[in-house]
């Protein structure tokens, strides 16, 4: 027996000397969604900076905060997080701060983009992305043009059956409290319910929940209208030109995805660098320039074409009008119970 | 040392890389879920080791209980499809010469090639309003509204009898395949026909096989989420989904692992089931 167990041993040894091995050849750590930066962008930071860059994916927010939370932080240097989220780390005292005098391209940031109510003075998060959420439609097939969140809610005889809405919690009960002027923070269980109501009706009059391919569904024609983020309607623009986004007269949200640096990252130095490395200019513009978002960078966003503009008239909303929506917060754990158990419902419900 | 004292050396040692991949990799983890089942959730994910009974109290809520039934109706269905659509299929290929046997099998696991998302996509590419199937009607002469045929409970019905039928056919098959074809001559020169042989002899040896089959269908079916989310729409919803969204959007992983515990508890018995069918047909065997 005490062979198997020298062999057990030597054989834990080698695959932990393989394991921490393939994670410890690079500097540090980062995760992001797919596509999300340049493809190039972390060759060019090595050769500025001489750090080597692991870049590791995640789908969803809910994935790398379960990465996170399991593992208190260890293990990833940077990361790229929604604004909720990011107030989430940094309420459980995961992050670091954000030291401007590392990070000095922060100056390339719009003022408003510095004084979001979540972070104000991003001392735990440096804004990435932005944008808001509204309705995404095809222009040649739908007339009159929707208007209103009620327009998506409850869709015209004409429009059944081909209109589809966002699946995440948090913007699906989002339209349901913007249409009747309620907060999309909303955590009174009465207006809860009513919501979830309302979207059980909905749901018999749309198509499907769809976070991932409703723009594809509007180019084939499949739908004609759907709840949609402003950067991904682009992507519709970009398949049919008469694909358009229009924010909902009662006004929408107004998301943030961030960089945060982690406290327990081994490599902030080098991770502060890289945060300022992605807010330079010319390295910050490729994301509104292929992903189609709004970026909170005011030196690229003055470099963008003036035909890009005229493509996807959604890339000119001005800062200002965006901070004026109402910016999504993190809910605390009963209210984000009962979001989980309205959709559950909402979910459940016969058709 | 004997022979025998060898050979069990021998075999404990070709066991122990196995049985440590099992233990490591599914009794561990079983046993978290487990443990986390019985404590409580902490405000951000994760866990508070407070113990509790109350995850298991609300997986009784009638609103749980009902996204329940309803994917083990979903899974239901699509076993019997996959049974009723598998068996004449394995039995084809049982009755056929050896030599193509293995060309119909190689068929038969060719899906397995490609990844599970893109064959379940490819039905979407199909099933959609402006899809394939729709085209051909429209191409027919059929002009009116394009039929719905995708994002039903139908729908997802389809997309896991599809994706589960290789198991069935394999199992049944392999059933079939161990019949005497001896039986047959027997059966037909005691006077039987083909349809009674067939009733009393072959169908009730091949019932392991079917039970094999279905218990895998089952089993894969009522905890697939990926299906009831790409056919469904995320209209449709099944156990699986409702798992997923614990974990992921509620940051409730001990009601999550409540509700696995459950599915696990319903696949143990439905496999205890299937392994006493196959025992008593064994023992039932001359």
């Amino acid at each position: 027996m005490r062979k198997l167990k020298d062999v057990l041993c030597v054989g834990l040894a080698v695959s932990l000397a393989i394991a921490t091995q393939a994670a410890s050849a690079k500097d540090m750590v980062i995760s992001i969604w797919d596509g999300y930066m340049a493809p190039d962008a972390l060759d060019k930071f090595k050769a500025a900076s001489g750090v080597d860059v692991d870049k590791a994916l995640h789908a969803t927010n809910e994935e790398i905060m379960g990465k996170l939370m399991a593992s208190g932080g260890e293990g990833y240097d940077v990361v790229f997080v929604s604004s909720p989220f990011a107030e989430v780390l940094h309420k459980q005292g995961l992050l670091a701060d954000i030291d401007p005098v590392k990070v000095p391209n922060l100056k390339n940031l719009y003022p408003e983009a510095t004084h979001l109510e979540y972070d104000p003075g991003n001392h735990f998060s440096v804004p990435y992305t932005w944008g808001t959420t509204g309705i995404c439609y095809r222009t040649d097939k739908v007339s009159p043009a929707p208007q209103s969140w009620n327009d998506l809610l409850n869709p015209s005889d004409a429009l059944k059956g081909k209109v589809t809405m966002l699946a995440t919690d948090r913007w699906m009960l989002g339209a349901g409290f913007l249409a009747k002027g309620w907060s999309v923070n909303d955590s009174d269980p009465g207006q809860i319910a009513a919501v979830r109501d309302q979207l059980i009706a909905t749901k018999k009059r749309i198509l499907a929940f769809d976070d991932t391919t409703f723009y594809s569904k509007l180019a084939s024609g499949e739908s004609l209208m759907a709840h949609a983020w402003d950067g991904w309607c682009n992507y519709g623009t970009q398949a049919n030109a008469a694909i358009k986004f229009v924010v909902p007269k009662e006004g929408s949200d107004l998301w943030v995805d961030t960089m945060v640096v982690l406290k327990s990252s081994k490599h902030q130095d080098e991770a502060f660098k890289f945060v300022n490395f992605m807010l330079a200019k010319e390295n910050h513009v490729w994301v509104a320039e292929n992903i189609l978002y709004k970026i909170p960078n005011q030196a690229a966003m003055a470099g963008l074409s003036a035909d890009l503009l005229k493509q996807y008239p959604n890339l000119t909303i001005a800062p200002g009008d965006l901070v004026k929506m109402e910016q999504l917060r993190d809910l605390g754990g009963t209210t984000q119970k009962a979001y989980t158990r309205a959709v559950t419902e909402i979910m459940a419900a016969q058709n | 040392m004997s022979a025998l004292h060898a050979d069990r050396r021998l075999s404990a040692w070709l066991l122990a890389p196995g049985f440590g991949w099992l233990l490591t990799f599914l009794v561990i983890p079983c046993l978290l879920v487990l443990v986390y089942s019985f404590v409580e959730r902490g405000a951000y994910g994760g866990i508070d080791w407070l113990f509790t009974w109350e995850n298991y109290q609300r997986a009784f809520d009638p609103l749980y209980l009902s996204i329940l039934l309803k994917s083990a109706k979903i899974a239901g269905l699509a076993t019997v499809f996959a049974v009723l659509i598998g068996y004449p299929a394995a039995y084809a290929i049982a009755r056929a010469p050896r030599r193509r046997q293995a060309v119909f099998l190689f068929l038969v696991m060719l899906p397995f090639w490609s990844n599970y998302l893109i064959r379940t996509y490819a039905w979407i590419v199909l099933l959609n309003r402006e899809g394939l199937i729709n085209r051909l009607l429209q191409l027919c002469g059929y002009s009116g509204e394009p039929i719905s045929l995708l994002y039903t409970e139908a729908s997802v019905v389809l997309g896991l009898v599809y994706n589960y039928i290789p198991f069935v056919i394999l199992a049944i098959f392999s059933s079939l395949s161990r019949i005497n074809n001896e039986l047959w001559d027997a059966s037909k020169d005691l006077g039987a026909s083909g349809w009674m042989t067939f009733r009393r002899i072959i169908l009730p040896l091949s019932v392991p096989g079917i039970a094999a089959g279905a218990v895998f269908v089952f089993v894969l079916s009522i905890g697939n989420f990926i299906t009831a989310d790409l056919l469904g729409g995320k209209q449709v919803q099944m156990v699986g989904n409702l798992i997923y969204s614990q974990f992921l959007t509620a940051r409730d992983w001990p009601f999550g692992a409540a509700l696995s515990f459950f599915l696990i508890a319903i696949m143990l018995v439905l496999l205890f089931i299937q392994a006493l069918v196959a025992r008593r047909a064994e023992g039932g065997r001359p």
